[in-house]
């Protein structure tokens, strides 16, 4: 059934046009029905999409080769979980994907929308329309997922670095990300077209920014992990240009999640909030042109493509654009209030803001430097990890104390005397955590002392406020500590799910310092019977296993792990080799100690003809906490998420005055 | 299957059409087809909205953080007046009795 996919696909291309050019020109003339129409052409884009989208999905489950996609990325002995997934391991696939969850987010948010803010929806549907029609264009007319050929016998296979469970979700978590911040991006432009310079577009975005910031980062510790048991190389997160693509993003979409706390609470920054949503969605559009062009050299980028150019060119379009409308709206924009003073939680923000914009951009700056020398002087340059370990700390160690100092400083403007009580608490622990650790040698690093340091500042100020807070809720309401801890959070979400997702990045930091600063490797070639040690585990190389898999052949080196003299048990360490595909795969083995957060690593780096094995041990104190951050900064999200009954009723009440205003 | 393909390919194409055509196969002949949109006075009720939606907010901010502690009596003597002041002048400001129409939109912010 190619020609389904390839109608439906030509079909999603006219319609997404169709809301384009309707969709700008009833919003420009205020004709009712044509923008309704314009709607209705993004809900239909969205059913065809999904038409694609079954095409595919259904020949990759038939194994039907004669799609050169699925006899690209699949084969027959390909176990169903991963055919499944081959969905989005190719590039075609994966293009597909972004269309079909940028239409259904698209549809979504306005039909959720269209009754509370018409008039600005009204501008939203060609903003959307016009990234749609560029997926939709890309798909029909450069990189098909439903090219034909005459079909083969069998597919050549997946990746076997993309046959990991993790690839069932983290490629999609991603992509929800990248695609969701299109839709904060849609309605900012929206507000600025319609010349509506209030704070309905941040108010119906306000949710959808938080899902996609959070499927982003989830989406990216998920990779971490994926990176962590699959890649085999002993780390979670390599710089590599396409990691940095999905950070980028997220520092940006970061900075905004906090700006637009201070348009909300002071209507001040509306330039900088457009101009950070802008960024994210031109960042997130780069992560993809990133991935998909193989334009740099990357784990990630599977394949050389003709998508390059295509992508450069819109992500210029939107950039210009979007920059030329907000010059043009300056003058609506202009903020009425004044920062009061430079030591209020306002101001703290804003360091905040320009210490992840900084970040964002040198990481940039580090991602595409390797193009640009390429195009200038025709050798690539490859800016590798002591460039960005070195941005990190000058950025990331004030960003981590400023996450400790925020909660602390009242809006507005905060007195010396007022500072010193709040202080005095979170910087006593912190002071004591990093006497402690000196004690304890932890000196050895003095970028992890430090970082440690702020961590504990950080939990301590957060602790401090929910204490603080409770305490204060109690003396309101009377009743039990946890009923007044409930009402606390429940009355204010998003700053407590905050504290909570601050508390996520003090786990990652700990987690992250801990398991790079302070880690052990040993490298050493082993005869069955034969010992090494590392730190304070012993390891012997007992017998090699192999062992026949659905489409691969397993080979498992055991040994036998004693911690501190006594025996813990045995751990498997090797590889796997695919013939379909021709590829082996590291398979590592990971033992946990849940109590203390370390692993101990087994890379089976090489298994010699002759028997021996040449095994990499890694010891990673604390690394466990990046992924316990993973799930905080979850709960956390779903707090600040969390519909509250108190602030849908200071809305209602708003647009309800709003309506009794006009009428008079 | 080539057939089949294109004639779910046809229903398909025909069915977004009729959903894309709807609101004119609903309402050929609308009364009125003028897309609402605010005009200067419902924007700038808007604004005033905002505005005492920021006050009160920035209000009981202020009161928590003094409970709590952030905010010495001192700063919260000194904070409270001004604070009040605009609330009150925002509240007034929005009330639909306060003053005529015409004044309000001409009202500076």
């Amino acid at each position: 059934m190619p020609e389904l996919g390839r109608a439906a696909l030509v079909l999603c291309l006219g319609l997404a046009l169709y809301a384009l050019v309707a969709g700008g020109y009833a919003a420009a003339t205020r004709k009712r029905r044509l923008a309704r129409s314009a709607q209705n052409a993004i809900f239909a884009v969205f059913a065809s999409s999904v038409v694609a989208a079954i095409v595919l999905l259904a020949a990759l489950l038939r194994h039907d080769f004669s799609f050169t996609y699925v006899a690209e990325h699949t084969s027959r002995r390909l176990p169903t979980p991963y055919t499944i997934s081959a969905f989005w391991g190719g590039q075609e696939g994966s293009l597909l994907l972004w269309l079909l969850i940028l239409t259904g987010l698209s549809a979504l948010a306005i039909a959720l929308a269209r009754r509370t803010a018409a008039d600005l929806v009204a501008w939203v549907v060609p903003v959307l329309a016009l990234v749609a029609s560029f997926f939709a264009f890309m798909l029909v007319a450069v990189s098909s997922p439903f090219a034909t050929q005459v079909a083969p016998a069998d597919g050549a296979g997946l990746n076997p670095s993309l046959q990991n469970p993790y690839m069932m979700i983290h490629p999609p978590c991603l992509y929800l990300g990248y695609v969701g911040l299109t839709i904060p991006f849609a309605f900012a432009m929206g507000a600025l077209l319609a010349r509506r310079t209030d704070e309905l577009w941040i108010v119906v975005t306000r949710r959808w920014t938080l899902v996609a910031w959070t499927a982003l980062g989830v989406g990216q510790l998920l990779g971490a992990h994926w990176a962590y048991v699959e890649v085999g190389w002993g780390g979670y997160y390599a710089w590599d240009p396409v990691e940095n693509a999905a950070l980028m993003p997220w520092l940006a979409a970061t900075a905004f999640l906090h700006s637009v706390m201070i348009q909300e609470k002071r209507g001040m920054l509306k330039v900088w909030n457009v101009l950070l949503v802008t960024l994210a969605f031109c960042l997130s559009l780069f992560g993809t042109f990133l991935t998909r062009s193989g334009v740099v050299s990357s784990i990630h980028s599977f394949t050389q493509s003709p998508l390059g150019g295509w992508f450069l060119g819109f992500i210029c379009l939107i950039a210009i654009g979007s920059l030329a409308l907000i010059l043009n709206r300056l003058p609506l924009l202009r903020s009425k209030t004044r920062m009061e003073s430079l030591v209020s939680r306002e101001a703290t923000f804003l360091y905040n803001n320009l210490l992840l914009v900084a970040l964002s951009l040198t990481i940039l700056w580090g991602v595409i430097f390797p193009i640009l020398t390429e195009a200038v002087r025709g050798e690539q340059i490859t800016v590798s990890a002591p460039y960005y370990n070195f941005f990190l700390r000058i950025f990331g160690l004030p960003l981590l104390l400023l996450m400790g100092l925020g909660p602390l400083v009242a809006w507005r403007r905060a007195s010396l005397r007022s500072l010193g009580r709040s202080f005095a608490w979170p910087a006593g622990i912190a002071l004591a955590v990093g006497i402690v650790l000196l004690l304890l040698g932890a000196g050895s690093s003095w970028i992890g002392l430090l970082a440690y340091t702020f961590s504990a500042f950080v939990l301590g100020s957060i602790g401090y406020e929910f204490v603080r807070g409770t305490r204060a809720r109690r003396a309101l309401t009377g009743g039990p500590w946890l009923a007044a801890f409930s009402e606390l959070v429940a009355r204010n979400r998003r700053r407590y799910g905050g504290y909570i997702v601050h508390a996520a990045v003090v786990l990652l930091a700990i987690g992250v310092v801990g398991s790079s600063a302070y880690d052990k490797v040993s490298e050493q070639t082993l005869s069955a019977g034969e010992s090494m040690s590392i730190g304070h585990y012993g390891l012997t190389y007992d017998r090699l296993v192999r062992q026949q898999g659905p489409n691969d052949t397993e080979f498992r080196a055991v040994l036998d792990v004693r911690k501190d003299g006594s025996r813990i048990g045995t751990l498997q360490s090797g590889k796997n080799s695919y013939p379909a595909e021709q590829q082996t795969s590291n398979e590592v083995g990971i033992r946990t100690d849940y109590l203390t957060g370390e692993d101990l690593f087994v890379i089976t780096d090489q298994i010699n003809p002759n028997g021996t094995i040449a095994f990499k041990v890694l010891v990673k104190p604390l690394v466990n906490l990046i992924w316990l951050a993973g799930f905080v900064f979850l709960i956390g999200s779903l707090v600040a998420l969390w519909p509250s009954a108190v602030e849908q009723r200071r809305l209602a009440d708003r647009y309800r005055e709003l309506r009794v205003y006009a009428r008079a | 299957m080539t057939a089949a393909a294109l004639a779910i390919g046809a229903v398909l194409a025909c069915a977004c059409a009729l959903f894309v055509a709807l609101p004119f196969l609903r309402e050929p002949d609308p009364v009125e087809d003028r897309l609402d949109e605010p005009g200067a006075l419902e924007k700038r009720a808007l604004e005033l909205a905002e505005e005492k939606d920021r006050a009160l907010a920035a209000l009981k901010e202020l009161e928590f953080d003094h409970r709590t502690g952030k905010i010495s009596d001192e700063d919260y003597r000194e904070l409270i007046g001004p604070l009040r002041l605009r609330v009150a002048e925002a509240l007034r400001a929005l009330e639909p009795q306060a003053e005529s129409t015409e004044e309000r939109v001409r009202a500076p912010s």
